[in-house]
């Protein structure tokens, strides 16, 4: 629970704090204070050039850094909203974004860059109700070792069903998206692409090839970089930046991937409000969408002009209308259903990964017998165990049911409410749900491999 | 049991025991059980009322998930523990009993792998023992095999036992230093050598050493985060704890269910490990220069120990050697060794973060500090005064062990972020003496098992004839208590220090600033990129220096004070 306050406290300071971001100017380094505090979910190669070169330019004002996970950057700004210190939370995911500015967290801010294109990809650059700004556009995709692929022979995969195909059982990686805001675009991203259903499937049959789900999003790229894996799901700078810091990797957007904006947001009370918007600023400032091209950065910039400085080989979304153009992203649709698509992976996924890899083990196993030797009865068998792995405990309009989802936000209602049932209690059904099929669809695949 | 009876009777008044005893139950009220209490509240409460409710608890035992979580987590402590003593004991036998050449470099070595956070010390073991690692490469390269030694649970048993035998190593090596030699001359005039004067009287005698560090193993084991979320297993209870906590949300009861479980599971851990050493007496009344006699080894044993103790280093070193590695190589991937060269990392820590490295000093030379006073404190007013409710401060004190980082990082959020710092205005929360506090806490239960151990041993009767002779009990615990625990004390204190030095779960919630921030936090966050991998090793590695240089010094200082001891007393 973020801690309670009045809403005349609140109303208050946050008209303050409106008051004093509206009135900064990124002028001159005399007006600013003397301190800026920002919270973020960047490594150190991203933020710490962005800090040097602002330090640079307003020598009184000293940026201080705040590295914290997507979610625990949340948490942190949920817990202490009643004394808040922080001036900005930086970070990619918007779904975050939307969290913080449903609670309240965000103050207000209209940049006043000019020449940043309102769009990128199907996506608004910016909140329309002016909680946070786009700076830098991501997209998904699939990040490749080179060297393990060759010594493994496996062919470059460049679509997301590529890596539902058997040749790379226990090769590919993916984090979880309960613990990484990228992660749950992706996701997101899939499922809208395809459907719910479809989405699922598509995700189950990857997930079943997946050596692991990894607890931080950077595990994917770490483990990919390292050999671990060969394959990772990761959000594209992840592959820019490992291969500019010379991994032998690569990097493909399959066709399904959608390109979003990575934000920034002014903190509602922020104690250092004119610095605050000075750092927006500069980061929209020609100069500081160049520092995006640093090789150890690497961000999709969003002034266009800027990409004529890029290195060869440089995806550019202005000229390549390919990238990020087939999903139409739902931020709404996203958030609505935040928890509840996190859990759901997390529970027929993350949590039984063990379960899933045995059942599409078998199945693999039972498809390549039938490729040599067809045979009607255990190839329909094969489609069964194939469906059972795919079924889902609950179907769209379910999912995006606003009284399943109020079971994974927590609120407490009042006594006279009527009780929603606990998320605990959702979740076992569940995982009894994929526990069970998973279970069925190995045995029967099993059997049609008997056959 | 006489003698304690008789010397409580010399103290009848203890207004001082019981002032010392409230400040200390204040102290851990506030620090501990207030922030702790504030989170655990959440498993009890029904979230439509509010009120008082169990149906949490039904819940967890009623969901697959959980119940094998639970038992996956009591396999792998159980396992980890085994291991950890195979490791253990042989390092801490062969180096106390036998003059074995730089048995203080065995010793520190051994200790190290503590000194480095865990998150690092897996990223360095998969690249050795990983399934693409330097061994299964060069397997596969040689016989065309890969083993899996870090898949799944198994990979977690490897991991931890490795990094948590030293507990029972420094732990059993104060004990074994602290036997008095007349009772391994008296079973060796009676006719006992070899395998069964060690089974029969020395471990039996070393065995509060053994059991404090063993019960630290399992419960570290079992409330370890870093290990199992690095090797990415998800299904114990731990990491289940912290993905509800951190990912569902703080308002999510059964992360609190999973705390107030693993609480129950530490505190019974505990309670088994008092069982198995009460009822007995190991405390001796000599202190005849020290530990065991030491013999020459046979030059054929002498090869088989070398042989034992190198091989046993060279594994639990292994993170180490691929950290060093690592903060060497530009690029590593999917080789045998990095592609080449270069001190490119080193230079990039020096000059960017100085920082992080004394902050980690101060930060956790204060911990500890606080951690041996009032570990001291604690094991005396338990072990000596007859206090009403003494063993409480024990108990809860101890408890710390199994608050995961996280939630106490919470708990202090929550209790102390709405109050200020007088003067500067800052929040307390967040302030960097409140992280030395976190730290301290968090470490507070090694200290503490050390200084009991430590004073197990030391007899009633020597703090009788002070108290006789006329000293006060102040007097008598800093003249004699204090001074036989020495050697207990110091393994306290640098248990605390080496592991509060590579703290990062309560860090990363309590730091407010990069330039209040400690090694471990920097480590974190030069982790987080890809460029950052060999920076990171390199801060690991400097990180580990420091608490190894810190060890080896304190193993001279116990020694040349032990030479001192001998030559006064001769």
């Amino acid at each position: 629970m973020p801690a309670t306050h009045t809403c005349a406290y609140r109303l208050l300071f946050g008209a303050l704090a409106l008051g004093l971001a509206a009135s900064a100017s990124p002028a001159t380094a005399a007006q600013l204070e003397n301190k800026l505090v920002i919270v973020t979910s960047y490594p150190k190669d991203l933020f710490a050039p962005f800090q040097a070169a602002f330090e640079k330019k307003n020598p009184g004002t000293k940026v201080e850094v705040l590295n914290k996970q997507t979610s625990a950057g949340i948490k942190y700004l949920q817990e202490t909203a009643s004394n808040n210190q922080s001036d900005l939370f930086w970070a990619s995911a918007p779904d975050a974004f939307e969290v913080l500015k449903g609670d309240g967290l965000l103050a207000k801010y209209r940049p006043k860059a000019k020449g940043i294109p309102a769009k990128i990809g199907a996506f608004p650059t910016n909140d329309p109700a002016g909680f946070f700004m786009g700076f830098a556009a991501s997209g998904y995709g699939i990040m490749y070792n080179t060297r393990y692929l060759a010594a493994k022979k496996l062919p470059v995969p460049k679509e997301w069903s590529d890596l539902t195909k058997a040749v790379y059982f226990g090769h590919v990686g993916m984090s979880a998206p309960s613990r990484s805001g990228t992660t749950h675009l992706t996701v997101e991203t899939i499922l809208q692409g395809e459907g719910w259903a479809k989405g699922w499937r598509t995700i189950k049959e990857m997930g079943g090839n997946f050596a692991q789900v990894t607890e931080r999003s950077f595990g994917v790229p770490d483990a990919v970089n390292s050999g671990e894996f060969g394959i990772g799901i990761v959000i594209d700078f992840f592959g820019f930046s490992s291969k500019a810091s010379g991994f032998p990797v690569g990097f493909v957007y399959p066709t399904v991937t959608t390109l979003v904006p990575a934000n920034i947001g002014i903190v509602k009370n922020a104690p250092h409000p004119k610095a605050a918007a000075a750092f927006v600023e500069y980061l929209l400032s020609a100069e500081g969408q160049e520092l995006l091209l640093d090789p150890k950065i690497m961000r999709l910039p969003l002034r266009p002009e800027i990409y004529a400085k890029a290195p060869a080989g440089f995806p550019n979304p202005f000229k390549d209308p390919s990238i990020g153009a087939a999903v139409k992203f739902d931020t709404v649709l996203s958030k609505k259903r935040y928890n509840l698509v996190n859990s759901m992976f997390d529970v027929i996924v993350t949590f039984r990964l063990n379960d899933l890899r045995a059942a599409t083990k078998a199945i693999e196993g039972a498809e390549a017998k039938l490729a040599k030797k067809p045979n009607a009865a255990a190839a329909k068998l094969v489609r069964e165990a194939r469906d059972l792995v795919a079924a889902m405990p609950i179907d769209e309009a379910k999912a995006n049911d606003p009284q399943l989802n109020a079971v994974f936000t927590k609120k407490r209602k009042k006594v006279t409410d009527v009780a929603p049932p606990r998320q605990a209690e959702v979740e076992r059904q569940w995982d009894a749900f994929a526990k069970a099929n998973y279970l069925k669809a190995r045995d029967l695949a099993q059997k049609a491999a008997s056959m | 049991m006489a003698d304690v009876a008789a010397l409580r009777r010399v103290a009848r008044i203890p207004w001082g025991q019981a002032t010392l005893a409230i400040t200390l139950g204040l102290f851990l009220f506030v620090f501990l059980i207030l922030p702790i209490g504030r989170v655990i509240f959440v498993a009890f409460q029904d979230l439509r009322t509010g009120g008082f409710t169990l149906i949490h608890f039904s819940d967890f035992f009623a969901t697959a998930l959980f119940r094998e979580s639970f038992w996956n987590s009591l396999y792998v402590a159980a396992m980890s523990v085994v291991f950890a003593s195979l490791i253990a004991i042989p390092l801490a036998y062969f180096t106390t009993r036998f003059n074995f050449a730089g048995a203080a470099i065995i010793q520190s070595l051994g200790f190290i792998p503590l000194v480095m956070p865990p998150f690092v010390g897996a990223v360095a073991m998969l690249l050795l023992f990983g399934r693409n690692g330097s061994i299964n490469l060069l397997l596969g390269q040689w016989f065309g095999i890969n083993i899996p030694f870090m898949e799944g649970l198994n990979g977690v048993i490897f991991v931890q036992s490795i990094h948590y035998f030293p507990f029972i190593l420094i732990n059993l090596s104060a004990s074994l230093n602290n036997i008095d030699r007349a009772m391994e001359e008296a079973a060796q005039n009676l006719g006992a050598r070899g395998l069964r004067l060690f089974r029969r009287i020395v471990f039996p005698l070393a065995m509060p050493g053994y059991i404090a560090g063993a019960s630290i193993v399992f419960i570290k084991i079992l409330d370890d985060l870093g290990t199992p979320l690095l090797l990415n297993v998800t299904k114990m209870l731990a990491p289940q704890a912290y993905l509800r906590i951190s990912s569902i949300g703080i308002t999510d009861p059964m992360g609190y269910v999973i705390s107030v479980l693993l609480v129950g599971f530490s505190l019974g851990a505990l309670w088994v490990a008092r069982l198995a050493t009460s009822g007995r007496e190991y405390a001796t009344v000599q202190r005849g220069g020290g530990g065991l006699q030491k013999r020459d080894l046979r030059p054929g044993e002498k090869v088989l120990c070398y042989s034992i103790v190198l091989l046993i280093l060279v594994v639990v070193l292994s993170p180490h050697i691929g950290l060093l590695l690592l903060s060497f190589g530009t690029v590593w991937s999917y080789a045998v060794l990095p592609d080449a060269y270069t001190v490119a990392h080193y230079i990039e820590i020096v000059r960017a973060t100085p920082q992080f490295i004394t902050n980690t000093l101060l930060y956790a030379s204060f911990a500890a500090f606080a951690d041996i006073v009032i570990g001291v404190a604690i094991a005396y007013l338990v072990m000596r005064s007859r206090l009403f409710g003494r063993e409480w401060l024990d108990y809860v004190a101890m408890s710390a062990i199994a608050i995961p980082g996280l939630v106490l990082g919470i708990g202090y959020l929550r209790s102390f972020h709405g109050l200020e710092v007088p003067f500067t205005g800052e929040p307390l929360a967040t302030w960097w003496v409140l992280l030395i506090v976190a730290l301290s806490i968090r470490r507070l239960p090694y200290a503490l098992r050390a200084c009991t151990a430590g004073l197990h041993q030391v007899s009633v009767s020597l703090e009788e004839a002070a108290l006789n002779l006329g000293a006060r009990r102040l007097r008598t615990v800093r003249r004699i208590v204090v001074p036989l625990m020495g050697g207990a004390i110091l393994a306290g204190f640098v248990t605390s220090f080496a592991t509060a030095a590579v703290e990062l779960s309560t860090t990363i919630m309590l730091v407010a600033s990069e330039a209040n921030a400690p090694l471990s936090y920097g480590i974190y966050i030069y982790m987080q990129s890809a460029a950052g991998r060999g920076a990171g090793a390199a801060l690991g590695i400097v990180a580990v220096l420091i608490v190894t240089l810190g060890t080896y010094i304190s193993h001279r200082v116990i020694a040349t004070g032990r030479r001192a001891e001998e030559i006064t007393s001769a």
